[in-house]
């Protein structure tokens, strides 16, 4: 399908609102340029909006999305424990075409040809651009661990690291599970999309449990030698509020998974059996990074010039998110693709229009966890783009811990939802 | 297939040049649509955003302020006092630790430019 008539049928399904709103990006007024933004997670989202921000509208932003909604990582872990609905973490992307005049493509890029400056969709159509911003998320290694592909295919050893189906088929599984069962969950070796979202999982099934089945366990089998994300508090919460319940065991590589029988297989570790696996694969950059050769750091994740994010593989082609290399204490959070898109959309505005780029921009993270139904505890962080070293630095000095979790903090973790949800999408 | 908006970096050109031709009182030249200082404060303010809602205007209903239309005085002593530790905070004193005194300024007189 040609491009005209794509928008043609876009106008005739319904995203005309959304167009006619944003009418300085009309297809019909010449724009000064298309920005194609890939993925509609916490860094393409917010890239989309922040492109027709800076650009006063200027610029033309597609963003491709399958997905209808937006559903959120950060408080899913709170739905797993049956403390809030699915409903309650997912928001419209429509209001990004309502209220901001980005153009929304419901489909998935399978190639991306950055000679040609094009993608391929699913659908089958193209899409040129001038700017591309890909903020692919991550792709979950299955094949690494023997069996897990074929124990996920079955629902069993589900991973619900991506918000979604698998998010409320582990929650029924863990609601099917008897008292006094088993509930194991398996990190892998850091680098992972959230370091404390793991534990953050283990306490607020921990509290489920406590309150619906307390004969039950929850199995933390960590392949890394010690907690990654706030060690000391965790370690205090749960022998405080989960002894004999929760138990964290470091050093548990996983090697494989046989889902009907319930067993995890480790690489020096004893094998362990479970009655709800609840295994994180290894991960890595969202596929069409990998496929399309931006995944330079070991075909993992893939390096950018930090100053704007433009991939360090090809240009015109800007990275976000957990697909990142990380800077040096640089997490991979929703928050920090928040920052992130920020940073690169008004850099990308500034080279469209011929103007000086940012020299030092600068990135703020806070990741909230939940301990139990109401009380979260933080770790924050400044980063500063360093010139002679040309990434980002942690600013010394600055960023913290949590003294201790509390009711406020979890009150500021609900807040700092809707607030990053709004910021993303409304 | 035609390129709709096939405007490639140097259609940008002109645009760049109208506005830094573009000077006070010229009158005919029309303003830039956003200046690179523009950009910057914008971007140093939207470190703001995830917790205070795009351009200060949080969520109703929630503990965390609105920063839109803030008096700009009033803005500068509560950063200082976050940043010094003599105003107490969860998280918001960690943070902006990572700030200069020029940055909290630029902050301030951003969101006190707002309407709220």
């Amino acid at each position: 399908m040609q491009r005209r008539q794509w928008i043609r049928a876009a106008l005739a399904g319904g995203l005309a609102p959304g167009l006619l709103a944003g009418c300085a990006s009309a297809p019909e007024k010449k724009s000064l340029a298309t920005v194609v933004v890939v993925g509609g997670g916490f860094g393409g989202a917010t890239a989309a909006k922040y492109l027709k921000r800076y650009s006063r509208g200027s610029v033309r932003v597609l963003l491709v999305e399958p997905a209808a909604d937006f559903i959120s990582c950060p408080m899913s872990n709170l739905v797993l424990a049956g403390m809030r609905k699915m409903a309650d973490i997912t928001r419209p992307y429509a209001t990004l075409a309502q209220k901001h005049g980005v153009e929304i493509v419901r489909d998935r890029v399978t190639r991306l040809d950055p000679q040609a400056r094009k993608l391929t969709l699913a659908s089958g159509t193209s899409l040129d651009y001038d700017k591309l911003v890909l903020s692919p998320g991550i792709d979950l290694m299955s094949d690494r661990i023997e069996g897990l592909a074929t124990a996920q295919e079955a629902g069993l050893a589900l991973h619900a690291w991506k918000a979604g189906p698998q998010t409320t088929a582990l929650r029924t599984q863990l609601e099917a599970m008897p008292d006094g069962g088993v509930y194991a969950l398996t990190i892998p070796e850091a680098p992972y999309r959230c370091p404390p979202g793991p534990y953050e999982r283990a306490s607020l099934v921990a509290a489920y449990f406590k309150k619906a089945k307390p004969r039950s366990k929850v199995l933390v089998l960590d392949a890394n030698a010690d907690i990654t994300s706030k060690g000391a508090l965790f370690r205090r919460v749960w022998q405080e509020l989960y002894p004999g319940l929760l138990e964290y065991r470091p050093q548990h590589r996983l090697a494989g998974v046989d889902g009907k029988a319930g067993m995890l297989r480790f690489e020096v570790q004893e094998d362990l059996r479970a009655d709800v696996l609840n295994v994180l694969p290894p991960m890595r950059a969202g596929e069409i990074a990998v496929q399309s050769g931006l995944a330079n750091a070991n075909e993992r994740w893939c390096h950018v010039h930090f100053l704007n994010f433009e991939s360090t593989a090809v240009r015109h082609v800007h990275i976000l998110g957990d697909a990142v290399q990380a800077a040096p204490g640089m997490p991979k959070s929703g928050h920090m693709a928040n920052a992130q898109a920020k940073v690169a959309a008004a850099q990308i505005v500034a080279e469209l229009m011929g103007l000086d780029l940012n020299p030092d921009p600068l990135l703020m993270n806070a990741c909230l966890s939940f301990v139990d139904e109401t009380r979260a505890m933080h770790v924050a962080s400044v980063h500063r783009y360093n010139v002679p070293t040309r990434t980002y630095m942690p600013v010394e000095g600055a960023g913290g811990l949590s003294a201790a979790p509390s009711e406020q903090e979890g009150r500021n973790a609900v807040a700092w939802a809707r607030n990053i949800w709004a910021d993303m999408l409304a | 297939m035609k390129r709709l908006a096939s405007s490639r970096t140097p259609v940008l050109a002109p645009l760049a040049l109208l506005a830094l031709l573009a000077t006070p009182g010229a009158g005919a030249a029309p303003p830039p649509l956003v200046t690179a200082a523009q950009l910057r404060v914008e971007a140093l303010a939207a470190t703001c955003a995830q917790c205070h809602g795009t351009d200060g205007r949080a969520e109703a209903g929630q503990p965390v302020p609105s920063l839109a239309g803030q008096p700009h005085d009033d803005l500068v002593l509560k950063l200082q006092a976050f940043r010094a530790g003599q105003k107490p905070s969860t998280v918001m004193g960690q943070l902006v630790k990572g700030l200069s005194d020029e940055q909290i300024v630029a902050v301030a007189r951003y969101f006190s430019g707002l309407t709220p």
